[in-house]
Protein backbone atom coordinates (compact mmCIF):
# COMPACT_ATOMS: atom_id res chain seq x y z
CA UNK A 1 0.00 0.00 0.00
CA UNK A 2 2.67 1.88 1.16
CA UNK A 3 4.63 1.44 -1.94
CA UNK A 4 2.05 1.77 -3.82
CA UNK A 5 1.63 5.30 -2.73
CA UNK A 6 4.77 6.09 -3.42
CA UNK A 7 5.43 4.56 -6.96
CA UNK A 8 1.61 7.06 -7.20
CA UNK A 9 3.68 10.30 -6.69
CA UNK A 10 6.67 9.45 -8.42
CA UNK A 11 5.06 8.43 -11.43
CA UNK A 12 2.53 11.73 -11.53
CA UNK A 13 4.96 14.02 -10.50
CA UNK A 14 7.72 12.95 -12.99
CA UNK A 15 5.11 12.83 -15.70
CA UNK A 16 3.58 16.17 -14.97
CA UNK A 17 7.19 17.76 -15.01
CA UNK A 18 7.96 15.61 -18.22
CA UNK A 19 4.89 17.47 -20.20
CA UNK A 20 5.00 20.86 -18.31
CA UNK A 21 9.15 21.71 -18.59
CA UNK A 22 10.25 18.85 -20.14
CA UNK A 23 10.57 18.65 -24.17
CA UNK A 24 7.73 15.98 -24.71
CA UNK A 25 8.33 14.29 -28.54
CA UNK A 26 4.74 13.82 -28.20
CA UNK A 27 1.77 16.40 -28.48
CA UNK A 28 0.67 16.83 -25.38
CA UNK A 29 -2.95 15.18 -24.69
CA UNK A 30 -5.04 13.28 -22.14
CA UNK A 31 -4.63 9.71 -24.36
CA UNK A 32 -0.48 10.67 -24.22
CA UNK A 33 -0.49 11.61 -20.28
CA UNK A 34 -2.36 8.32 -19.44
CA UNK A 35 0.26 6.40 -21.62
CA UNK A 36 3.19 8.02 -20.30
CA UNK A 37 2.05 7.73 -16.32
CA UNK A 38 1.06 4.49 -16.71
CA UNK A 39 4.87 3.91 -18.43
CA UNK A 40 6.45 5.08 -15.56
CA UNK A 41 4.22 3.16 -13.56
CA UNK A 42 5.04 -0.47 -15.58
CA UNK A 43 8.77 0.50 -14.71
CA UNK A 44 8.53 1.39 -11.09
CA UNK A 45 6.17 -1.98 -11.18
CA UNK A 46 9.21 -4.07 -12.99
CA UNK A 47 11.86 -3.00 -10.14
CA UNK A 48 9.87 -3.71 -7.33
CA UNK A 49 10.42 -8.04 -6.96
CA UNK A 50 13.50 -6.50 -5.38
CA UNK A 51 12.51 -5.04 -2.14
CA UNK A 52 8.77 -5.78 -2.19
CA UNK A 53 7.93 -9.21 -3.60
CA UNK A 54 4.29 -8.96 -2.15
CA UNK A 55 3.53 -5.64 -4.28
CA UNK A 56 4.51 -7.06 -7.67
CA UNK A 57 1.48 -10.00 -7.56
CA UNK A 58 -0.89 -7.49 -6.02
CA UNK A 59 -0.63 -4.73 -8.74
CA UNK A 60 -2.60 -6.80 -11.98
CA UNK A 61 -5.09 -8.23 -9.03
CA UNK A 62 -6.07 -4.44 -7.80
CA UNK A 63 -5.86 -3.12 -11.18
CA UNK A 64 -8.59 -6.05 -12.22
CA UNK A 65 -10.67 -4.71 -8.93
CA UNK A 66 -10.52 -1.02 -10.39
CA UNK A 67 -11.64 -2.20 -13.39
CA UNK A 68 -14.06 -4.49 -12.22
CA UNK A 69 -15.27 -1.65 -9.91
CA UNK A 70 -15.90 0.41 -12.61
CA UNK A 71 -17.98 -1.43 -14.41
CA UNK A 72 -20.10 -2.14 -12.18
CA UNK A 73 -20.71 1.11 -11.32
CA UNK A 74 -22.00 2.03 -14.84
CA UNK A 75 -23.60 -1.15 -15.44
CA UNK A 76 -25.88 -0.46 -12.41
CA UNK A 77 -26.14 3.02 -12.57
CA UNK A 78 -27.60 2.54 -16.07
CA UNK A 79 -30.09 -0.12 -14.24
CA UNK A 80 -31.27 2.04 -11.73
CA UNK A 81 -31.30 5.10 -14.96
CA UNK A 82 -33.55 2.37 -16.68
CA UNK A 83 -35.92 2.46 -13.35
CA UNK A 84 -36.26 5.88 -13.04
CA UNK A 85 -37.63 6.72 -16.83
CA UNK A 86 -39.82 3.57 -17.52
CA UNK A 87 -43.45 4.74 -15.58
CA UNK A 88 -42.92 1.31 -13.70
CA UNK A 89 -41.26 0.64 -10.36
CA UNK A 90 -39.59 -2.97 -10.30
CA UNK A 91 -37.98 -1.95 -7.30
CA UNK A 92 -38.44 -5.04 -4.38
CA UNK A 93 -36.24 -2.78 -1.59
CA UNK A 94 -34.32 -4.88 1.26
CA UNK A 95 -32.49 -4.64 4.19
CA UNK A 96 -29.64 -7.76 4.43
CA UNK A 97 -27.06 -8.28 6.94
CA UNK A 98 -23.96 -8.89 5.70
CA UNK A 99 -21.67 -10.96 7.52
CA UNK A 100 -18.15 -9.61 7.17
CA UNK A 101 -14.91 -11.85 6.82
CA UNK A 102 -12.85 -8.30 6.72
CA UNK A 103 -11.43 -7.43 9.99
CA UNK A 104 -9.82 -4.15 9.92
CA UNK A 105 -11.16 -0.89 10.25
CA UNK A 106 -9.37 0.29 6.56
CA UNK A 107 -10.76 -2.55 5.32
CA UNK A 108 -14.49 -1.99 6.47
CA UNK A 109 -14.29 1.34 5.59
CA UNK A 110 -13.38 1.05 1.77
CA UNK A 111 -15.62 -2.16 1.50
CA UNK A 112 -18.55 0.18 2.96
CA UNK A 113 -17.99 3.27 0.21
CA UNK A 114 -17.63 0.72 -2.32
CA UNK A 115 -20.64 -1.08 -1.68
CA UNK A 116 -22.18 2.76 -1.41
CA UNK A 117 -20.90 3.83 -4.49
CA UNK A 118 -22.27 0.61 -6.55
CA UNK A 119 -25.65 1.99 -7.28
CA UNK A 120 -28.41 -0.16 -6.42
CA UNK A 121 -27.39 -0.85 -2.83
CA UNK A 122 -26.63 1.49 0.12
CA UNK A 123 -24.68 0.69 3.34
CA UNK A 124 -26.34 1.53 6.70
CA UNK A 125 -24.63 0.77 9.89
CA UNK A 126 -21.95 -1.30 11.02
CA UNK A 127 -22.88 -3.50 13.95
CA UNK A 128 -20.89 -2.66 16.86
CA UNK A 129 -18.77 -5.82 17.42
CA UNK A 130 -17.86 -4.72 13.56
CA UNK A 131 -19.29 -7.95 12.64
CA UNK A 132 -22.20 -7.44 10.15
CA UNK A 133 -22.31 -4.58 7.72
CA UNK A 134 -26.30 -3.45 6.63
CA UNK A 135 -26.77 -3.07 3.51
CA UNK A 136 -30.11 -1.64 1.75
CA UNK A 137 -30.69 -2.45 -1.30
CA UNK A 138 -32.94 -2.07 -4.17
CA UNK A 139 -32.95 -4.97 -6.05
CA UNK A 140 -33.58 -8.49 -4.65
CA UNK A 141 -33.99 -11.03 -7.52
CA UNK A 142 -36.74 -14.33 -6.98
CA UNK A 143 -36.85 -12.98 -2.82
CA UNK A 144 -33.35 -14.25 -2.71
CA UNK A 145 -31.15 -12.86 -0.25
CA UNK A 146 -28.33 -15.27 0.07
CA UNK A 147 -27.69 -15.22 -3.64
CA UNK A 148 -26.98 -11.14 -2.90
CA UNK A 149 -24.81 -11.51 -0.04
CA UNK A 150 -23.01 -14.06 -2.04
CA UNK A 151 -22.68 -12.02 -5.25
CA UNK A 152 -21.20 -8.95 -2.78
CA UNK A 153 -19.02 -11.70 -0.90
CA UNK A 154 -17.43 -12.70 -3.90
CA UNK A 155 -17.52 -10.04 -6.03
CA UNK A 156 -16.14 -6.91 -3.78
CA UNK A 157 -15.07 -8.59 -0.19
CA UNK A 158 -13.06 -11.51 -1.66
CA UNK A 159 -10.91 -9.68 -4.24
CA UNK A 160 -10.56 -6.54 -1.17
CA UNK A 161 -9.12 -9.33 1.02
CA UNK A 162 -6.72 -10.89 -1.67
CA UNK A 163 -5.02 -7.01 -2.08
CA UNK A 164 -4.84 -6.76 1.68
CA UNK A 165 -4.05 -9.67 2.88
CA UNK B 1 -1.64 13.26 -43.19
CA UNK B 2 -1.55 14.27 -39.82
CA UNK B 3 -1.27 17.90 -40.77
CA UNK B 4 -4.78 17.34 -42.06
CA UNK B 5 -6.40 16.77 -38.94
CA UNK B 6 -8.11 18.98 -36.67
CA UNK B 7 -7.31 18.40 -33.32
CA UNK B 8 -9.49 20.90 -32.05
CA UNK B 9 -12.41 19.79 -33.71
CA UNK B 10 -11.67 16.14 -32.30
CA UNK B 11 -10.85 17.47 -28.84
CA UNK B 12 -13.97 19.05 -28.77
CA UNK B 13 -16.32 16.18 -29.70
CA UNK B 14 -14.51 13.97 -27.74
CA UNK B 15 -15.55 16.58 -24.47
CA UNK B 16 -18.46 16.97 -25.21
CA UNK B 17 -19.38 13.78 -25.58
CA UNK B 18 -18.16 12.81 -21.96
CA UNK B 19 -19.69 16.32 -20.80
CA UNK B 20 -23.25 15.32 -22.30
CA UNK B 21 -23.38 11.68 -20.69
CA UNK B 22 -22.22 13.01 -17.37
CA UNK B 23 -25.01 15.71 -17.45
CA UNK B 24 -27.29 13.20 -18.52
CA UNK B 25 -26.83 10.79 -15.63
CA UNK B 26 -27.17 13.88 -13.25
CA UNK B 27 -30.34 14.58 -14.93
CA UNK B 28 -31.24 11.09 -14.81
CA UNK B 29 -30.36 11.07 -10.83
CA UNK B 30 -32.42 14.23 -9.96
CA UNK B 31 -35.17 12.52 -11.72
CA UNK B 32 -34.73 9.93 -9.34
CA UNK B 33 -35.00 12.09 -6.18
CA UNK B 34 -38.14 13.47 -7.06
CA UNK B 35 -39.74 10.39 -8.43
CA UNK B 36 -38.95 7.39 -5.67
CA UNK B 37 -40.93 6.40 -2.71
CA UNK B 38 -38.71 6.45 0.29
CA UNK B 39 -36.06 8.28 1.42
CA UNK B 40 -33.27 5.63 1.04
CA UNK B 41 -33.78 4.84 -2.21
CA UNK B 42 -33.90 8.44 -2.92
CA UNK B 43 -30.36 8.37 -1.37
CA UNK B 44 -29.24 5.70 -3.17
CA UNK B 45 -30.35 7.15 -6.89
CA UNK B 46 -28.56 10.70 -5.92
CA UNK B 47 -25.31 9.83 -4.97
CA UNK B 48 -24.25 7.37 -7.53
CA UNK B 49 -25.59 9.34 -10.14
CA UNK B 50 -24.04 12.69 -9.14
CA UNK B 51 -20.71 11.13 -8.44
CA UNK B 52 -20.51 9.39 -11.94
CA UNK B 53 -22.02 12.71 -13.57
CA UNK B 54 -19.08 14.72 -11.70
CA UNK B 55 -16.74 12.69 -12.89
CA UNK B 56 -17.27 12.29 -16.34
CA UNK B 57 -18.06 16.34 -16.84
CA UNK B 58 -14.51 16.86 -15.20
CA UNK B 59 -12.88 14.28 -17.43
CA UNK B 60 -14.36 16.16 -20.14
CA UNK B 61 -12.94 19.39 -18.88
CA UNK B 62 -9.76 18.19 -18.62
CA UNK B 63 -9.66 16.55 -22.53
CA UNK B 64 -10.93 19.58 -23.88
CA UNK B 65 -8.21 22.63 -21.86
CA UNK B 66 -5.84 20.11 -22.64
CA UNK B 67 -2.64 20.95 -20.23
CA UNK B 68 -1.10 19.30 -17.34
CA UNK B 69 -2.31 21.61 -14.44
CA UNK B 70 -6.01 20.85 -15.93
CA UNK B 71 -5.58 17.10 -16.02
CA UNK B 72 -3.32 16.89 -12.83
CA UNK B 73 -6.39 19.07 -10.95
CA UNK B 74 -9.49 16.90 -12.48
CA UNK B 75 -7.52 14.06 -11.31
CA UNK B 76 -7.49 15.06 -7.59
CA UNK B 77 -10.75 16.24 -7.62
CA UNK B 78 -12.25 13.05 -8.94
CA UNK B 79 -10.12 10.79 -6.36
CA UNK B 80 -11.53 13.15 -3.69
CA UNK B 81 -14.82 12.81 -4.72
CA UNK B 82 -14.86 9.25 -4.87
CA UNK B 83 -13.53 8.98 -1.55
CA UNK B 84 -15.86 11.20 0.41
CA UNK B 85 -19.24 11.32 -1.28
CA UNK B 86 -20.00 7.85 0.15
CA UNK B 87 -18.73 8.33 3.23
CA UNK B 88 -21.68 11.74 3.35
CA UNK B 89 -24.05 8.90 2.18
CA UNK B 90 -23.49 6.50 4.82
CA UNK B 91 -23.32 8.64 7.11
CA UNK B 92 -27.25 9.98 6.15
CA UNK B 93 -28.56 7.26 5.80
CA UNK B 94 -27.35 6.22 9.30
CA UNK B 95 -28.62 8.86 10.70
CA UNK B 96 -31.86 8.61 8.82
CA UNK B 97 -32.08 4.75 10.40
CA UNK B 98 -31.39 6.46 13.96
CA UNK B 99 -34.18 9.19 13.59
CA UNK B 100 -36.48 6.08 12.66
CA UNK B 101 -37.33 7.66 8.89
CA UNK B 102 -39.98 4.99 7.63
CA UNK B 103 -38.97 2.71 5.37
CA UNK B 104 -41.33 2.15 2.21
CA UNK B 105 -43.99 -0.30 2.75
CA UNK B 106 -42.35 -2.73 0.87
CA UNK B 107 -39.21 -3.37 1.58
CA UNK B 108 -38.25 -6.54 2.92
CA UNK B 109 -37.05 -5.70 6.60
CA UNK B 110 -36.66 -9.02 7.73
CA UNK B 111 -33.10 -9.44 8.58
CA UNK B 112 -33.11 -5.50 9.89
CA UNK B 113 -35.45 -5.83 12.66
CA UNK B 114 -33.42 -7.57 14.89
CA UNK B 115 -31.29 -4.55 14.30
CA UNK B 116 -33.86 -2.11 15.00
CA UNK B 117 -35.25 -3.55 18.22
CA UNK B 118 -31.76 -4.06 19.81
CA UNK B 119 -30.49 -0.49 18.83
CA UNK B 120 -33.55 0.81 20.22
CA UNK B 121 -33.53 -0.87 23.41
CA UNK B 122 -29.78 -0.23 24.03
CA UNK B 123 -30.63 3.58 23.76
CA UNK B 124 -33.33 3.32 25.64
CA UNK B 125 -31.80 1.44 28.26
CA UNK B 126 -28.82 3.99 28.27
CA UNK B 127 -31.81 7.01 28.67
CA UNK B 128 -32.83 5.13 31.85
CA UNK B 129 -29.54 4.96 33.31
CA UNK B 130 -28.95 8.50 32.59
CA UNK B 131 -32.08 9.21 34.88
CA UNK B 132 -30.83 7.07 37.57
CA UNK B 133 -28.09 8.87 38.15
CA UNK B 134 -28.72 11.89 39.80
Amino acid sequence: MKTFFVHLLIALISSYVYFKYGDPIFPYNAIWAVVVWSAIMVVLWLTTPLYHKSYFRKLPKAIAFVAYFLKELVVANLKVAYDILTPHYRLQPTVVALPLSVTTDFEITVLAGIITLTPGTLSIDVSSDKKILYVHSLYLKHNDAEQLKQSLKQGFERRLMELTA
Amino acid sequence: MLENVNFLLIREIISSVFIIIGVMFMLIATIGLLRFPDFYIRMSAITKGATLGLGLILTGMGIYFNEPDMFLKVALIISFTFITSPVAAHVIGRTAVRNKIPFWPKTNLDEFKGYLRKDHMTRNHQKEEKEQKP
